[in-house]
């Protein structure tokens, strides 16, 4: 069984893109019951964040299998598949291991060490064992991304030494306001994202906090965690002008804030600068309001080149994330070959004890009388003799689960025997993993 | 003696400058330091010149266009100095001290030798009519580096080119107070400047306004600069807006001054 990656990022695609291919968290089931359906494919977990949209599948034909998930994605968004490939990258086998296990750890982030991606994949993994699409492969394969990432936090500074976009929104704002001590900061819309760059401008020191909400409710919570103001959502362009930062993510499909409504509100608090960020995708802010005079609007992607200069300081820190994600590569695909011998060795069994038990039917049938104890013994002959033939190719297989030959013996046996390897039965995977 | 405190200006101004424009684009500490620490050497140097000038022709040295330039610039290294102390900002000289060195370079173009005193010009009111006027272009002169500093900043902001020349200037709020600052002394500078000349005008040609150029054309910066300060503080001309602003005030200031003087003949035609 093979992994397979196929996706876009920030490294491929702009954010106008991205948004396109993102998926709604709360429709994921439709999507992924979709990829499980697909012939070749066995198992899929989606991830999507404002920042990449990701799948991870197993298929048994790897460029089949890749073709088929950007086929998917295009068909799923209506986008023309000549439009989408060239954002998209696809990895499979160890280079697919290796990206999952350097995203997880936030070494592929725009903002490498970045602490929100674990939660983001844990969410989207979440949702695969929700809505059953991932299966023992893939339940491993992150399992295993997670502990690397916690690795990788532990053992390495990359992580408190993370610039996350949080902070960068922070240092422009400073370039913006000079002093944030007498600044407010405007939260529409919650999500993580959002709420830890607020936590950094709160850490950094700003004069106040308003929070506003399409559910009143969770934006009292926000605020009274903020010591800040709940807003009425109805309400926000009665307010909006208070404030100098605003940081929005809600999950609107169309634009909520338009240059004609910021015209009018920059008026009303006499010119003075305002610094938008829209965390949101798809995004909530017209970029046309950048246009707006005294207004500066940004999005997650724009974030980067602040935090670009930092990155040679955390090179280092990363060169020590990168071997560990090595390593564990290593150990990952041993567990995934010894998953590979098995079933074959089970399939081939089972074949040829299906023959063996069809002849010896087909033997007793024609023969009349029969000594007492002579079906025991033939049963107990054939199968020594088959066990017999077995024995050899079997050892020699299991030998070679250490080495890299095994992928070629199976896929000889696999031809010879035309061998159909079915999904391992959960217990014998269970049985497989000790 | 005073040309050799002159040319020792004009070398220390150069030297500076230069560092100041190398600090743009390297910016170590060091240099900017160096920059700060040479500007206001020259500084003490200039005004030495300044009041050398002073005891040799018996007079305020603000009488021709060589003298006036270089006091321009003596007044915009003056406030550039003070500004740079007060906001921490070494990056406003590679805006500033470049004009400052211009003009003194500009004023060697004109006649030098000290002239005996033009009569028209014996009075009190000299010192202080010229000081003022001088003092409020160079801190308008300093607002205008701000404002070239703001609408640089602000084209990285929108347009996201957050390169090492971002980094290096300062937030905008900052050259916006800069620029705002400067232009609170440099507009009661001027009013005083244009009150004390019609004062000066009454005792010495008999009427306090006579519509000549160099009149009429302060009046219209004084305007400029009241509109200016005046849409700050009602409907909030700040930022992008107020920079442009300070900038064409800048311009309309340089013509009051230079153009004036050398394109349209009137009473305060001094060469």
């Amino acid at each position: 069984m093979n992994i397979i990656v196929v996706g876009l990022s920030h490294k491929t695609a702009a954010v106008e893109i991205r948004e396109k291919v993102a998926f709604a968290p709360t429709q994921m089931e439709k999507p992924l019951h979709a990829l499980v359906a697909l012939p070749d494919i066995t198992e899929a977990v989606i991830v999507s964040t404002c920042n990449r949209v990701e799948i991870y599948a197993t298929t048994r034909d790897i460029a089949g299998g890749i073709a088929r998930l950007k086929r998917f994605l295009s068909e799923y968004h209506n986008i023309p598949l000549e439009t989408l490939e060239p954002h998209l990258y696809s990895y499979h086998g160890e280079a697919a291991t290796r990206h999952v296990f350097r995203v997880a750890s936030s070494l592929d982030s725009m903002v490498v060490g970045e602490p929100q991606i674990l939660g983001q994949i844990k969410t989207s993994y979440g949702y695969a064992a929700e809505y059953k699409s991932s299966g023992i492969i893939l339940n491993r394969f992150l399992h295993k991304a997670f502990s690397v990432a916690k690795r990788v936090r532990t053992e390495t500074k990359i992580a408190s030494s993370a610039v996350s976009v949080a902070f960068a929104a922070v240092e422009l704002a400073k370039k913006i306001f000079g002093d944030l001590s007498d600044k407010t900061v405007m939260l529409i819309g919650a999500g993580e994202m959002c709420e830890l760059a607020a936590k950094h401008f709160i850490n950094t020191g700003v004069r106040g906090v308003m929070v506003t909400n399409r559910t009143f409710e969770r934006a009292v919570k926000l605020a009274e965690e903020f010591d800040g103001k709940a807003v009425n959502y109805e309400d926000l362009f009665d307010h909006l002008h208070k404030a100098d930062i605003i940081l929005s993510s809600t999950g609107a499909p169309h634009f909520i804030i338009k240059p004609k409504d910021m015209e009018d509100v920059i008026r009303r608090r006499k010119m003075r600068p305002m610094f938008f960020i829209d965390i949101a995708v798809p995004r909530d802010i017209d970029p046309k309001v950048n246009d707006v005079e005294n207004i500066y609007l940004y999005t997650v992607d724009d974030l980067n080149g602040v935090v670009a200069t930092n990155l040679e300081q955390r090179s280092k820190e990363a060169e020590k994330a990168e071997a560990i994600v090595e390593q564990e590569i290593g150990q990952f695909f041993k567990w995934l070959s010894s998953l590979e011998v098995t079933p074959t060795i089970v399939a081939l069994r089972g074949k040829f004890d299906e023959i063996r038990r069809a002849e010896l039917a087909k033997t007793l049938a024609s023969w009349k009388e029969l000594p007492p104890d002579a079906e025991k013994k033939l049963e107990a002959l054939t199968s020594a003799i088959m066990n017999k033939l077995l024995h050899q190719p079997t050892s020699v297989l299991k030998r070679t689960e250490e080495g890299n030959r095994n992928d070629l013996y199976i896929d000889a046996l696999r031809n010879l025997f035309e061998l159909e390897t079915t999904r391992p039965a959960e217990e014998d995977l269970g049985e497989l993993e000790e | 003696m005073n040309a050799l405190l002159f040319y020792c200006t004009l070398g220390i101004y150069l030297v500076a400058t230069a560092i100041y424009l190398i600090y743009l684009v390297k910016p170590r500490d060091i240099l900017g330091r160096a920059a700060h620490w040479l500007i206001s050497i020259g500084f003490i140097v200039h005004c030495a010149f300044t009041v050398n000038r002073f005891m040799e022709s018996g007079h305020t040295p603000i009488t021709n266009l060589h003298e006036s330039l270089s006091f321009f610039s003596l007044a915009v290294i003056g406030v550039f100095i003070i500004f740079e102390r007060k906001y921490r900002v070494f990056i406003l000289g590679s805006f500033v001290t470049p004009l400052a060195l211009l003009l003194l370079a500009i004023s060697t173009t004109f006649p030098t030798a000290i002239m005996p005193l033009n009569p028209a010009l014996k009075s009190r009111w000299l010192a202080v009519h010229t000081s003022m006027a001088f003092l409020g272009y160079a801190t308008f002169a300093v607002s205008f580096g701000a404002s070239v500093m703001y609408l640089i900043q602000s084209h990285f902001l929108k347009s996201r080119k957050l390169g090492a020349m971002f980094q290096r200037l300062p937030s905008l709020d900052t050259l916006d107070e800069i620029s705002y600052r400067c232009l609170t002394f440099g507009f009661p500078l001027l009013t005083f400047a244009i009150i004390s000349g019609a004062i000066w005008a009454e005792t010495a040609w008999g009427t306090y306004w006579s519509w000549d150029p160099k009149e009429t054309w302060s009046l219209i910066t004084w305007f400029v600069y009241a509109a200016l300060l005046h849409g700050r503080l009602t409907t909030g001309w700040r930022g992008r807006k107020a920079a442009i602003l300070s900038i064409l005030g800048f311009f309309i200031m340089l013509f009051t001054f230079l153009g004036v003087n050398l394109l349209l003949p009137g009473l305060h035609s001094y060469k």
